[in-house]
C-alpha cells in the first residue's frame, strides 16, 4: 500500500466537507446545521466552553460517531478505510497500554496503522521529545506530560494529511507545547489539515490559524 | 494480514504475557471450584462421574466468564480501541483476532488441565475424550459469544455482572449437548451427532460473530 507526502506534490489535495451535521446527546442537541470545509495547509482552532461538544465533534469528524444529521465527505468520498490512511486523531484517552513500553506502544500502533518505520527512528522520535532513557519502560511509569509525549509522537511517524488533536497541549511543559506548536506550523506549511481543541490560546510558534466557536447549549 | 498479526497478535500476546497473574486466576478458580464438588456433594467414585462432565462443564463457563472482560476494557479504556478502530483494518478481522489470542492465552491453558480434573471427578477414557472433543469445539464459541456481549457492556461502569447474566442463559444450549455427548461416552454410545451440532454452532459464530462483535464495539464508542 502507499502512503507518503502526496500533498507535497499538490496533485491531491485533502479537503474534508462537513455539511449540515448535528450531534445529539442524551436529548440535548449539541450543534446542528453545522458546516466547514477544511482544506489543505489550515490550521483550526476549535473553541467553546465545556459541554459544547468540542470533543463529540472531532469524533464525528473522525469517523468513530456518526452526525445525528448531515454528512461528511473526504474529497468527495464518505468516511472509509483510505480516510483513515490519512487521518491521525488523537483523544482524551491516550490510546496507550499501560503495561507495555512507550516504544512498544508505538511499534504496534505503527504496525496497526500500517507505517513503516524502523526501530531507531522511533527511538530518535522519542529521545527528541524528550523521552531519553524512558523507551523501554512501561507507559504506566511514566508522568502524564511524558505519557502525552509518547501519544503525540505519531504526529512524527504516520504520513498523513489531517490531524485530528483533541487538548494536545493538556500535561504538556511550556517547551513541549511550544515544540507541538511548531511541529504543526510546519505539517500546515507542508499542505496538512489541522483541527484541534485547547482551552490556552495558540502563540505564534503555531503559525496563522482560523478558529470555529461551539456556542455552549441546553 | 501482516498488520494483524504484527500489530494486533504480537500486541496482545506481550500484553497477556504481561499479565501473567491475572491469566492464572481463572484456572485457579476452575481447580477450586471443581475440587470443591467431592468435598460438598459425596466423594463416592460413582457419583463423581454422573455428575463429572457438568461440573467441568459448568466451571469452565464460569471462569472463562471472569477473564472475559479481559478481552476489550482495558483496551477501551486507555483509547487503544479507537486507535484500532482509525487504524483502516476492518474491525470485524481486528475483533476477530483479538478473539483468537483470548481463546489461546486463556482458554487453552484450561484444555491442558483438563486431565486432572477428569481424574478428580472418577471419568473413565471414553468420558475423557469426549469431554475433550465437546471442550475443543465449544470453548471457542464461548469466547465468540463473549466477546459479542463484552463488546456491548464495555463502556458500562459496572458491566461485570451485567455480562454474566447476558451470557448464561446463551450458554445452555452449549451445555446441553456438552454434557449429553459425556453421558452417551458413558454409555459406550455414539456421541458424533452432539458433537456435529456443537461444531454447526461454532461455525455459525466464526461466520457471524465478528461482525456482531465489531458492530458491539462500534455502539459502544459512539
Amino acid at each position: 500500500m502507499h502512503y507518503g507526502y502526496f500533498y507535497l506534490e499538490g496533485a491531491f489535495l485533502p479537503e474534508l466537507v462537513a455539511s449540515g451535521i448535528a450531534c445529539l446527546k442524551q436529548d440535548r442537541l449539541l450543534f446542528d446545521s453545522l458546516s466547514f470545509t477544511l482544506s489543505e495547509a489550515r490550521l483550526v482552532h476549535l473553541k467553546g466552553a465545556n459541554g459544547a461538544g468540542k470533543t463529540s465533534l472531532l469524533r464525528i469528524l473522525s469517523g468513530l460517531s456518526q452526525p445525528a444529521g448531515g454528512q461528511i465527505l473526504y474529497n468527495g468520498r464518505p468516511l472509509d478505510a483510505r480516510y483513515c490512511q490519512q487521518l491521525i486523531y488523537i483523544g482524551h484517552k491516550s490510546g496507550l497500554s499501560n503495561n507495555l513500553s512507550a516504544l512498544d506502544n508505538l511499534t504496534y500502533w505503527c504496525a496497526q496503522h500500517g507505517v513503516s518505520s524502523t526501530e531507531q527512528q522511533r527511538v530518535a522520535i522519542l529521545d527528541e521529545l524528550g523521552l531519553v532513557g524512558l523507551e523501554t519502560l512501561p507507559v504506566k511509569s511514566l508522568s502524564a506530560g511524558q505519557q502525552r509525549r509518547v501519544a503525540l509522537a505519531r504526529l512524527w511517524l504516520k504520513p498523513a494529511a489531517i490531524w485530528l488533536l483533541d487538548e494536545p497541549f493538556t500535561a504538556l511543559d511550556v517547551q513541549g507545547v511550544q515544540m507541538i506548536e511548531t511541529k504543526i506550523r510546519d505539517f500546515v506549511s507542508r499542505g496538512g489539515v489541522v483541527m484541534l481543541t485547547s482551552h490556552q490560546a495558540l502563540s505564534q510558534h503555531a503559525g496563522d490559524y482560523q478558529t470555529i466557536e461551539l456556542e455552549y447549549r441546553w | 494480514m501482516s498488520y494483524l498479526y504484527q500489530g494486533v497478535f504480537k500486541r496482545d500476546m506481550a500484553l497477556a504475557f504481561r499479565q501473567k497473574a491475572e491469566l492464572a486466576q481463572p484456572l485457579m478458580f476452575l481447580l477450586m471450584v471443581v475440587t470443591l464438588f467431592p468435598l460438598g456433594v459425596s466423594p463416592s467414585p460413582a457419583t463423581l462421574q454422573l455428575i463429572g462432565p457438568g461440573v467441568i462443564w459448568i466451571a469452565a463457563i464460569l471462569s472463562s466468564l471472569m477473564g472475559m472482560e479481559r478481552l476489550f476494557r482495558e483496551d477501551f479504556q486507555n483509547g487503544s480501541l479507537e486507535q484500532m478502530t482509525l487504524s483502516g483494518q476492518p474491525l470485524f478481522l481486528i475483533a476477530g483476532v483479538k478473539v483468537l489470542v483470548h481463546w489461546l492465552v486463556s482458554i487453552v491453558p484450561l484444555l491442558l488441565l483438563s486431565p486432572l480434573l477428569a481424574l478428580f471427578l472418577n471419568l473413565s477414557l471414553p468420558m475423557y475424550i469426549a469431554l475433550l472433543a465437546t471442550l475443543v469445539l465449544g470453548t471457542p464459541l464461548l469466547s465468540l459469544i463473549g466477546a459479542i456481549a463484552v463488546g456491548l457492556t464495555v463502556g458500562l461502569e459496572r458491566g461485570s455482572l451485567l455480562l454474566s447474566l447476558l451470557l448464561l442463559p446463551v450458554f445452555i444450549p452449549l451445555l446441553i449437548f456438552a454434557t449429553s455427548a459425556v453421558e452417551a461416552a458413558s454409555m459406550q454410545l455414539p456421541y458424533l451427532p452432539q458433537l456435529a451440532i456443537i461444531g454447526a454452532m461454532l461455525l455459525l459464530a466464526i461466520a457471524l460473530a465478528p461482525f456482531a462483535i465489531a458492530y458491539a464495539l462500534r455502539v459502544s464508542q459512539h
